[in-house]
């Protein structure tokens, strides 16, 4: 069976030890996650996981079905990449004096639409936001002049590509159905 | 009603008796130690309306609240201290979790202050019960307390069942609290009762409709879901037959006439190979276990699956279906045989008969009618089961003795098997036993054990001792680690590592503990034996000697497909 880089999509309550019952249905399965990124989401008490994970089809379903079956996990779904727009965060630590030695590195990083965001005489910082290819790629064009001192990338984050947050519709299926319960009682 | 309830100042542990009474609970199986002792100290005040059963070791606890909560339908709670307290009600709550059995284990933690200092009887139980719970708490405070105590209860016993930890520090424990009763009855995050998707049930009701040989697989959600009315209704209607898993077996009566018996690795011929001659293959409340179907690629592959069941997870896990309707069955059965028309498939059902009187010829008589030679297993069990009408309650250790007891039992009952099934956990008979005394005082209780796992817990004796619980204890005994040794003939040349076994006298251990008791050799003293066991008020140890080297039939060995059972070794 073939594996494709699936992106997942979770939104759960903010408990603490969530996490840890969302890994470990990956761990029981032996796949790998790719990224993970846990953050925040727009309402207030709900976090949002982005997990990116190569898997067959069949694999990536029962582990969603899995991590929705956690009673704190509201929602659960995966996509594939032409189902949403992503994006990753990375910065590069480059030598000042090997820098400015290097002329060609600006203009490398200016051709990636990336930012020097901080210069001192030892070292600068430079961000660059982009797809996992892209961050790669400058990563490798800068490492020729090996002046690459630190580097580190994040998780992806995700959107998906259609009209509406499921999870707003989610919620408001969930209240409905307890008021509607609620009447019949 | 009063529209301003008062709050009270109380404890932490005195909050939670109140939540515990909340709940309607009476019944706990526990066990004291240091960072529950506020909490047993509260318990001694309530000990009249919160009846406390002391075992004696905490597994006991937890096998003891599953018996009761399986029976019951109700709701068991175990109570245990922290550190190897909790540790030992590991296997019980793993146990619970894949036979979805829905148990409540409160345990004592460290003071929060002293949680990660790895303190004395310290243990991270939330991290380590996650994987086997619904959910895993620790209560740091007692203002959680009446919260944590409704939600766990709502979680165990709402949806598809299951167990709760509550892990309960200390410090929450003596904290003074403003208490007022909670109920929770809505999760956002989690549907106990969700709607089967539209069309679905119009797609089953089809598909059975036109089925020329339609076989129904009874779970143990019929059960849980108490549909047993519903299950009798949806079979009669579209005259379909139906095989039971071991968990499943008492939701319709075994003599019904489309019962067709127990399914799985040592169940009944019949429905095994017609698994694989039925046209649509109806699952209802089951999980496609691999004991049921043996090698999943050769499993029903002609049939069109219909696959009922309330938790969503379990369509497509282990065999992919055709038509998947989710939701309680006690709602979809209910709705599926309304839309079905009234059937019948006579030659179907008479076409089992052929392989149940091969099974009957070959197998049972044998088994249960021996001309000569020592007692059967199965003898002992039919026996038993015939001298209590048939209506006691079954509860079955592991191994040979429990797939002798499910296959020759017999069911008039709802709710009356008691067994481990996923887990497979030796031992755990005993203690279920006890729980089951507490859950149905009313019904007779029969434990058949190996003599493996009746030592595996065998300190519970001194639980019945102490409580005169009346489990009617039969241990068959053969001197083998009995179901690995038949493997071992079977599999690994008969070279028997490790299971044979020298036993005790068990006359003298139940002398000890004052339990009245019998051992027999011989087929002439069997149904005196029954009879005296089931006459004596309370407790009662029948040990029968058996055959040694007995072996379960049939069977589709490890890997095996449904229909090419084993009628001997």
């Amino acid at each position: 069976m073939e594996k494709t880089l699936y992106t997942l999509i979770v939104h759960s309550e903010n408990i603490a030890g969530l996490l840890n019952q969302v890994t470990a249905v990956f761990t029981r399965r032996q796949i790998n996650i790719e990224s993970l990124n846990v953050s925040a989401s727009s309402i207030k008490g709900i976090h949002k996981y982005t997990i990116t994970a190569w898997a067959t089809q069949s694999e990536i379903e029962k582990v969603v079905k899995q991590i929705e079956r956690k009673v704190d996990v509201l929602q659960a779904n995966y996509f594939t990449d032409s189902e949403i727009y992503q994006h990753e965060i990375a910065l590069y630590k480059l030598a000042t004096p090997a820098f400015q030695a290097n002329p060609v590195a600006s203009k490398i990083i200016r051709r990636h639409a990336a930012r020097v965001v901080e210069v001192n005489p030892t070292f600068c910082i430079v961000e660059k936001n982009g797809m996992s290819e892209e961050i790669s790629s400058l990563y490798e064009e800068l490492q020729q002049f090996g002046i690459v001192l630190q580097f580190v990338r994040s998780g992806r984050v995700a959107i998906s590509t259609s009209c509406f947050e499921r999870l707003n519709e989610y919620l408001a299926m969930r209240e409905e159905k307890y008021n509607r319960n609620k009447e019949i009682k | 009603m009063t529209m301003n309830i008062m709050k009270e100042t109380i404890t932490g542990a005195e909050a939670l008796m109140r939540s515990l009474e909340h709940q309607g609970v009476k019944t706990l199986f526990g066990y004291p130690g240091g960072s529950i002792m506020p909490t047993f100290d509260a318990l001694y005040h309530h000990r009249d309306t919160l009846n406390h059963i002391l075992v004696r070791h905490e597994q006991g606890a937890t096998h003891a609240a599953q018996g009761f909560a399986r029976v019951s339908g109700e709701v068991g709670v175990c109570l245990v201290t922290s550190g190897p307290g909790a540790t030992n009600t590991l296997t019980g709550i793993a146990d619970a979790m894949i036979d979805s059995t829905p148990i409540v284990v409160i345990a004592g933690q460290v003071p929060t202050a002293m949680l990660g200092t790895d303190a004395f009887q310290e243990v991270d139980l939330v991290s380590i019960t996650q994987p086997i719970t619904k959910w895993s708490y620790q209560i740091r405070s007692a203002k959680d307390i009446a919260w944590a105590v409704a939600r766990a209860f709502f979680l165990a016993k709402n949806g598809r069942p299951g167990p709760v930890v509550l892990d309960f520090t200390k410090n929450a424990q003596v904290e003074m609290v403003d208490y007022e009763p909670e109920t929770v009855d809505f999760i956002r995050s989690y549907d106990p009762n969700p709607e089967s998707q539209e069309g679905t049930l119009e797609a089953a009701a089809n598909l059975i409709n036109s089925a020329k040989r339609p076989l129904v697989l009874v779970g143990q959600g019929v059960e849980l879901g108490n549909a047993q009315v519903e299950l009798r209704a949806f079979l009669e209607k579209g005259d379909i037959p139906c095989g039971c898993t071991l968990l499943g077996l008492s939701a319709i009566p075994s003599d019904h006439p489309l019962n067709k018996g127990m399914l799985g690795m040592h169940g009944n011929l019949a429905p095994n190979v017609k698994t694989n001659e039925c046209d649509v293959l109806i699952a209802v409340g089951m999980r496609f276990d691999d004991r049921v179907t043996g090698n999943i690629a050769t499993y029903a592959k002609q049939a069109k699956v219909i696959h009922l069941d309330i938790d969503s997870s379990e369509f497509n896990k282990n065999v992919n279906v055709d038509v998947a309707v989710l939701g309680d069955c006690k709602q979809t059965l209910r709705q599926l045989t309304d839309l079905m028309v009234q059937n019948n498939h006579t030659a179907w059902i008479e076409s089992f008969s052929e392989h149940e009187k091969l099974e009957l010829e070959r197998v049972i008589l044998p088994e249960i009618h021996p001309l000569s030679g020592p007692l059967n297993m199965g003898e002992v069990v039919r026996a038993v089961s015939e001298a209590a009408n048939h209506e006691a309650i079954l509860v079955t250790d592991v191994g040979q003795n429990q797939m002798m007891a499910a296959r020759y039992f017999k069911y008039t009952k709802e709710r009356s098997v008691v067994t481990s099934g996923g887990l497979g956990t030796m031992g755990f008979g005993m203690p279920a036993a006890i729980g089951a005394t507490f859950g149905r005082p009313d019904r007779a209780v029969c434990v058949f054990m190996g003599d493996g796992g009746f030592q595996m817990n065998i300190q519970e004796l001194g639980t019945i001792m102490e409580q005169k619980a009346p489990v009617k204890m039969i241990l068959m005994n053969n001197n083998y680690l009995g179901n690995v040794r038949q493997w071992q003939a079977m599999f690994f040349g008969r070279r028997y590592a490790f299971t044979p076994m020298m036993n005790p006298d068990y006359m003298q251990i139940a002398s000890a503990y004052s339990i009245p008791a019998r051992r027999i050799m011989k087929r002439e003293e069997l149904q005196e034996a029954i009879h005296e066991m089931l006459a004596t008020d309370g407790p009662f140890l029948l040990e029968a000697c058996v055959i040694e080297e007995g072996n379960v039939m049939p069977m589709t060995p490890p890997g095996g497909t449904v229909d090419k059972m084993m009628l001997e070794c």
